[in-house]
């Protein structure tokens, strides 16, 4: 697709807020990736010596400790890599999910849209706090279930907007060509609709991410969430609460980490989202 | 008597990815008063941007060179004085009637404003008028039109609507683009009908910009053609039908088929397509497509010389 | 007399309370042009759409080599669909932006002819591009890098890859320059004797219309109301409107009307009952307010659907 990525990518190089989130997006993801081979403590082993210690760089511990001697360099890292896995993970099965459930509503029409909306409209009634909870309470707690509870929330916006980026592209010109020309539905929508929703679809994506992290945090905060030993951004902030006087860092450095990658995707998800929209002039 | 609108070397350029692309390339003509010129081109000629230009609605275009209008110079003027001059003595009706007007301000209430910002009228005064004008411009039940909105109007009506809107406050000169281009064609015939009639009165020169030059022979006085930002013929229009001098004009007059001559097998055509904005021009744009092109077009640019109603830029003109 | 390729009886379509179509009737011949014309509000593009199946038919129906387009299984329909292809008004909209040229042309061959191979289908991908005058090479790019008039081309290669029978073309040449049309024109024409296609072309501009059509049917607020031979149609017009549509037309040089022009514009209120035309005719009569009058034949093959048609009608003083 030489003409419209290359413009588009064209038109990002020339954001220069959004060229530099998408680098401080690429140096955190890089640094949890190689983090530990700078830094060798283990995110479990618990150092007696050094409980609730202060940040410092001549340190051992880069980062500090938690209240169990635990190298909180180390398990940001490890919380970093589990939040930005879960958000991506989620972001793709909403992708899959909503892009399908949209464009095949959208474009069927009639009494089939009417039905697969209502369901749609059903489940964005539920409150979803209540509904994982409830999920906790029958299953108890798990990493799967954190997916699956997450992965219904992110589907439903997506296949929104997919339906109604179809609605407006099934009047074009090139749609009833290929109805005339004698495609299939599952053709057209595969190969006429689907290639040009992607764009609002790309950039709902980006803006999705941080909204998944955020809410796999305020999950992993109430306890729903990653279990100890492990680790995420939420419950690595959880902790951090509790010992917001005592021991600031244990929640300024995980805060800081979610709040400079949120801040990132949304930056780059806008940045990305005026050069997909703006058509050659 | 001075010229209503005398444009001198008019260029309007834009930032393009692949350079700086020229949609206007110098660009001298003059409008006299009352005069009825019109600007034929095909897409790419730059007829719509030179009078964009003129207008002060060139956006992020540079434009250089000198555009006076009653004596008064337009570019670079301030914006209070450029915004007493438009609207209200140099006004211009754009090619789609359904975008034109605000769609969520009743008629009335649109027109008013004109004369409300230009005449100083009180809005009852100015409703007044604007009533008056819609019957001039042949509106049925015009009392009951004020009222109504953008989307209650066919496209022809909106048209007279945009007609009436510039007439308001007695403009020396009206910019007409494409006017007609929209509308079917038994609508078309009534709005050159009306705008036949307005013609000159008041001394109200127009400009009537359009690809279709069968729409602009029953109106205009004197034709300009464009061609790849520049004009290539400027001629009397009765001249300019029967007696075509430049290439350009004679193939295009070629093309238009007419429902009067001879039934063809095939109809007659000009190769290749029109320069658009951007594209690499041979000193001569029309060169590439010209049957009587020789190797001086190619390298060098031809000027449009001559008497002021009979000009062509060419080096191999018809006669 | 051959058999009709398309046979089109009492066709009806609806678009909410308003009638589209109303009881169009017509049938077309192999190898013929047949041009449609009218304004906006006539339901020629509606028409177009409805043979295709592209809109929802009240009533009527559309025969074409013996099947029933409009009631037949959508499966049957779409088998029939190689042979009855398309051109839009607006060439670079009626491209998926998203494809490249060489996948748009060859798409069709995918449906109808999956026994080729990818190699074939270039080949023959390739052979349409030559034939619509561009280059084979300019397959792999994409709609956007064209012009207006290289596009529609691009779009009359994939409505003839399959060699249809049937070409309806929906004011394909209208948003093109005047130096351009009529390479496209030409192109279709040619087309058209090579193939022996039957093309229905559909246009505003008479002029162009008179150049390449044997018979044309005139159209107005959804109902048929002339049909006739070119050169019958612009030499003596019958209907009412087709006489003002005609005069209505601008000329070089410009001549002044014999017929005077005539006011307003189309009513669609008009079309419950008697002649929708009926405010804007200078012939009307109290008939006219009160009966509809059918498409009747006068002469050979010269249709039309006015009381007063049998009459001498001169321009009223």
């Amino acid at each position: 697709m030489r003409g419209f990525a290359g413009d588009a990518i064209r038109r990002l190089r020339a954001n220069p807020a959004a060229v530099l989130a998408l680098g401080v997006i690429c140096t955190v993801v890089v640094a949890t990736l190689l983090g530990p081979w700078l830094n060798p403590n283990n995110t479990e082993t618990l150092d007696w010596l050094h409980v609730a210690a202060r940040p410092g760089l001549q340190n051992a511990h880069w980062f500090g400790t938690d209240r169990l001697g635990r190298d909180l360099y180390a398990r940001t890292l490890a919380g970093t890599r589990v939040s930005i896995a879960i958000g991506l993970v989620a972001s793709i099965l909403s992708i899959l999910v909503g892009v399908s459930y949209g464009a095949i509503s959208g474009y069927l029409g009639g009494r089939t849209d009417q039905a697969m909306m209502r369901i749609i409209e059903i489940l964005s009634g539920l409150p979803l706090i209540f509904f994982v909870i409830f999920l906790t309470v029958i299953f108890g707690r798990s990493e799967s279930l954190l997916f699956i509870s997450i992965g219904a929330v992110g589907w439903l916006t997506m296949a929104r907007i997919v339906r109604g980026q179809t609605l407006s592209i099934r009047q074009q010109d090139y749609i009833a060509a290929a109805v005339a020309s004698g495609a299939s539905s599952s053709r057209i929508i595969a190969r006429h609709v689907v290639p040009n929703v992607i764009g609002p679809v790309i950039v709902y994506a980006t803006l999705t991410v941080p909204q998944i992290i955020l809410f796999e945090s305020f999950l992993s905060f109430l306890g729903l969430g990653i279990q100890e030993p492990g680790a995420s951004l939420g419950t690595l902030i959880a902790e951090g609460v509790g010992e917001m006087e005592a021991a600031p860092w244990m929640l300024l450095v995980p805060g800081s980490f979610l709040a400079v990658l949120l801040l990132c995707l949304n930056i780059f998800g806008d940045g990305l989202r005026d050069a997909l929209d703006v058509r050659e002039g | 008597m001075p010229a209503t609108l005398c444009i001198d070397e008019l260029s309007v350029s834009f930032a393009h990815r692949t350079g700086t692309v020229e949609a206007v390339d110098g660009v001298s003509l003059r409008i006299g008063r009352a005069e009825c010129v019109g600007v034929v081109g095909e897409s790419g000629s730059g007829k719509t941007q030179l009078f964009l230009a003129v207008m002060g609605l060139a956006g992020n275009a540079r434009v250089r060179g000198s555009v006076r209008f009653e004596g008064k110079e337009l570019l670079g003027a301030t914006a209070p004085a450029i915004n007493r001059v438009r609207g209200s003595k140099l006004t211009m009706i754009f090619q789609d009637p359904m975008t034109s007007l605000t769609p969520h301000l009743r008629i009335g209430t649109q027109l008013a404003e004109v004369l409300v910002c230009h005449s100083g009228l009180s809005w009852a005064e100015a409703r007044d008028v604007a009533g008056r004008m819609l019957e001039r411009v042949r509106i049925p039940e015009p009392q009951r039109r004020l009222g109504q909105y953008p989307h209650e109007l066919s496209g022809g009506m909106r048209q007279r609507v945009m007609l009436a809107m510039s007439l308001l406050c007695g403009p020396a000169l009206v910019i007409a683009d494409e006017p007609t281009t929209a509308l079917d064609v038994t609508i078309q015939a009534q709005i050159i009908e009306l705008l036949r009639a307005m013609r000159g009165e008041a001394g109200t020169a127009l400009a009537l910009i359009s690809h279709d030059l069968a729409v602009v022979a029953g109106l205009a006085d004197r034709i300009l053609v464009m061609y790849a930002g520049r004009i290539v013929e400027n001629a009397v229009a009765a001249e300019l039908f029967r007696q075509p001098r430049h290439p350009y004009t004679a193939e295009l007059l070629k093309c238009v088929p007419s429902l009067s001559g001879p039934r063809l097998a095939r109809l007659p055509t000009l190769a290749g397509q029109p320069p658009q904005p951007g594209d690499a021009l041979q000193a001569c744009p029309f060169a590439p497509r010209c049957p009587r092109a020789a190797d001086r077009c190619r390298t060098e640019r031809p000027l449009l010389t001559g008497a002021s109603t009979s000009q062509v830029a060419c080096h191999f003109p018809l006669s | 007399m051959n058999e009709p390729l398309l046979q089109v009886r009492n066709l009806r379509v609806d678009f909410g309370r308003q009638a589209a179509l109303r009881d169009v009737s017509f049938d077309l011949f192999s190898g013929e042009t047949v041009a449609l014309v009218g304004e906006s509000g006539s339901g020629k593009s509606t028409l177009a759409r409805a043979i295709l199946r592209l809109v929802l038919t009240k009533q009527g129906s559309v025969e074409f080599l013996g099947l029933d387009l409009l009631r037949s299984p959508a499966p049957v329909v779409r088998t029939q669909r190689r042979n009855l292809q398309i051109v839009f008004q607006d060439p670079l909209a009626s491209l998926n932006p998203r494809m490249s040229v060489g996948d748009a042309i060859s798409e069709p061959l995918k449906i109808f002819e999956p026994q080729l191979n990818a190699a074939e289908r270039r080949q023959r991908v390739a052979a349409m591009l030559e034939r619509v005058g561009l280059s084979a090479a300019l397959a792999r790019r994409y709609p956007h890098e064209f012009s207006g008039g290289q596009c529609q081309r691009i779009a009359i290669a994939r409505a003839m890859v399959l060699h249809p029978k049937l070409l309806i073309c929906d004011e394909a040449v209208s948003s093109l320059d005047v130096s351009i049309q009529g390479q496209i024109i030409n192109l279709l024409l040619d087309l058209q004797r090579d193939a022996g296609m039957t093309m229905l072309f559909i246009s505003h501009n008479l002029a162009v219309v008179r150049q390449l059509s044997h018979r044309v049917m005139v159209m107005y607020l959804g109902r048929l109301v002339e049909i006739a031979s070119c050169d019958s149609l612009f030499a003596a017009p019958v209907h009412p409107y087709t006489r003002a549509l005609l005069a209505a037309v601008p000329q070089i040089p410009p001549v002044a009307a014999a017929t005077p022009l005539i006011e307003g514009s189309p009513s669609p209120g008009l079309t419950a009952s008697g002649c929708a035309f009926r405010d804007r005719c200078p012939y009307a009569l109290p008939l006219c307010a009160s009966s509809d009058p059918p498409l009747t034949e006068l002469a050979g093959g010269h249709w039309v659907a006015c009381h007063r048609s049998h009459e001498t009608l001169n321009p009223l003083s």
